[in-house]
């Protein structure tokens, strides 16, 4: 504080000096260049997306103006496509898959955290929350090394494994929230009426942390059927979704992929609203 | 055996499976890509060696000089256009907003796109910039032009532009939350003893906001520096950027070694990056009350 200038040097004469109706025009033009500003962002944000879905509809294969008729034939022959269809098949194996996975290793490492004394668990912490911080082709290439080495195909497994190594950050950070939120006195409760470890984790520990998990669970499984910088790298001949889709893209537009990418986006904002559901009511019980 | 020991073996039980997983999935696989970056490429493929070759070819050959280069100004740019659009719609929605439910509905409204799809939020851009996109459309249609104009898309400032369009809700996450965080009554204070709003903004809410500011930058800058879809669904011939010289030396170049040498410099900067922000965030976070 000491450092700084005195504040009288700013002082503002505002209310001395300016008569009344002005300083109201003068909040209303500042109040109505806010909401220009902001109507444009959002724009900015959405008129692309409202583009994208509206020439989903559009009655005709080249995407120009003026608008054609309203048509849902892109959306037919987009999911009568067997390769669309095999994509999403894929894509739904590795995102179920990876999310299993990710629960399942973020349960345990969370408590392992939470609980657990160990060297090296700051390092480990660490670890464990770097892949979703950095560039997905890191994480890509060094898997790709990595079941090179092994002499490893490129699959699903590989593609699974690799969404899991990056998105059981985000397990790990919602499940330790939630353990660290609970009473432990509920455990010690349950240990000393007699419960075994394993009772008193599926009677009292899980059903507490049950919002996080399925919360992580939803935000894991939008994550990873839209995956595409690791899959990228390991995936053999099987193409997830987003593959596919990134294949056609690279040779140009058409009205099917706005079809399937407008149900992505549907379908995607509707796990996100569930996902948050699960995750706030959480917060708010506690 | 104590009950200690029991529990202190429960623990080292549970610790097992992730603790596999962490030295399998994250710890292993960074030290061969480590290891392949002394190899040495011998036409087709390439054998195990130590020596610094790749590295020595990326300090020395000036293309790759340059391509980090464009990566970094490009990430830079991205990085400054995102917070300057992020940033006043923050303040807008928690200084200006009066209403508690539009702002939580236009929070999530700015938010949201963060989980459309990534590839879907780069595709767009192509409809509507590409050469037989909307805007190309639009302007045949009106007349003002007989053919479909080159400039829009294929070259960095459409690149720019779909980056700045996809990171807009990451960089304005985090400033939110900061901003909302930071009291009222201290704003209100800073009127009281006569500041003007822009110098209240200056001297307290800018200052308070800067851990915001810091982790929606850093996150901006690293993902668009290692990104490589965007730079191929929008970018032309002059666009592409490190991760893109990294995937071909994957891909078709073949060349393992000099992808992953590259890759280790790309992570050491991006590290850099994280471990200098996390230092600003820690010297400029201001306690309150």
């Amino acid at each position: 504080m000491a450092r700084r200038t005195p504040m009288t040097t700013h002082i503002h004469h505002r209310k001395a000096t300016r008569p009344g109706h002005l300083v109201r025009v003068g909040k209303r033009v500042k109040r109505f260049l806010w909401n220009l500003f902001s109507c444009a962002e959002l724009a900015f944000l959405y008129v692309p997306v409202v583009v994208l879905v509206v020439y989903s509809f559009n009655d005709n294969s080249i995407m120009r103006l003026p608008l054609e008729g309203f048509t849902l034939r892109w959306y037919i022959s987009a999911f009568t496509n067997e390769e669309i269809l095999a994509a999403i098949r894929n894509s739904l194996i590795v995102a179920f898959s990876a999310t299993f996975l990710s629960v399942v290793i973020g349960v345990a490492a969370a408590m392992s955290i939470d609980r657990v004394h160990f060297p090296g668990k700051r390092v480990f912490n660490r670890i464990i929350l770097l892949p979703i911080a950095l560039p997905g082709i890191i994480t890509g290439i060094t898997l790709l090394s990595f079941f090179r080495s092994l002499d490893m195909n490129m699959t699903l497994l590989t593609v699974i494994l690799g969404h899991t190594t990056a998105l059981i950050s985000i397990s790990v950070t919602q499940i330790l929230a939630s353990l660290q939120r609970f009473n432990r006195r509920l455990e010690e409760a349950s240990a000393d009426l007699g419960a075994r470890p394993l009772d008193t984790f599926f009677s009292v520990t899980l059903p507490n942390i049950k919002s996080a998990i399925i919360g992580s669970a939803l935000m894991i499984f939008t994550l990873s059927f839209d995956e595409i910088p690791i899959t990228f790298f390991l995936t053999g001949r099987d193409n997830t979704l987003p593959m596919y889709m990134y294949s056609v893209m690279r040779r140009g537009i058409t009205p099917e992929l706005n079809a399937v990418g407008s149900v992505i986006i549907a379908v995607s904002f509707v796990l996100l609203f569930t996902s948050i559901y699960f995750l706030t009511r959480d917060k708010k019980h506690k | 055996m104590t009950l200690r020991d029991i529990r202190r073996m429960r623990g080292l039980v549970l610790l097992f499976g992730p603790l596999v997983f962490v030295l399998a999935f994250l710890v292993v696989p960074y030290l061969i890509m480590f290891s392949y970056s002394f190899y040495l490429k011998t036409y087709p493929t390439f054998e195990p060696d130590f020596q610094f070759g790749n590295y020595l070819l990326i300090a020395t050959d000036p293309q790759y000089y340059r391509i980090f280069l464009r990566t970094f100004k490009i990430a830079a740019a991205v990085t400054v256009l995102a917070l300057l659009t992020a940033y006043p719609m923050a303040y807008f929605l928690v200084f200006v907003v009066q209403s508690a439910r539009w702002r939580t509905i236009l929070y999530f409204a700015l938010i949201l796109p963060l989980w459309m799809s990534y590839l879907m939020r780069g595709y767009i851009w192509k409809i509507i910039l590409g050469n037989d996109g909307i805007i190309n459309s639009f302007l045949l249609w009106v007349g003002v032009v007989d053919d479909p104009l080159q400039m829009f898309l294929y070259n960095q400032t459409s690149m720019v532009v779909t980056f700045v369009y996809i990171f807009i809700p990451f960089m304005a996450m985090p400033i939110y939350a900061v901003l909302e965080k930071i009291p009222k009554n201290l704003v209100e204070a800073s009127g009281d003893l006569g500041y003007s709003p822009f110098w209240t903004f200056l001297r307290v809410t800018l200052p308070l906001s800067v851990p915001g500011i810091v982790a929606g930058c850093t996150m901006t800058f690293c993902l668009t520096f290692g990104d490589f879809i965007t730079p191929i669904l929008v970018g032309g011939a002059d666009g592409s950027m490190i991760a893109n010289v990294i995937q071909s030396q994957f891909g078709v170049a073949l060349n393992w070694p000099l992808g992953a040498a590259l890759s280790i410099v790309m992570l050491g900067i991006v590290l850099i990056v994280l471990n200098l922000s996390q230092r600003v965030g820690k010297d400029e976070r201001i306690e309150i009350g």
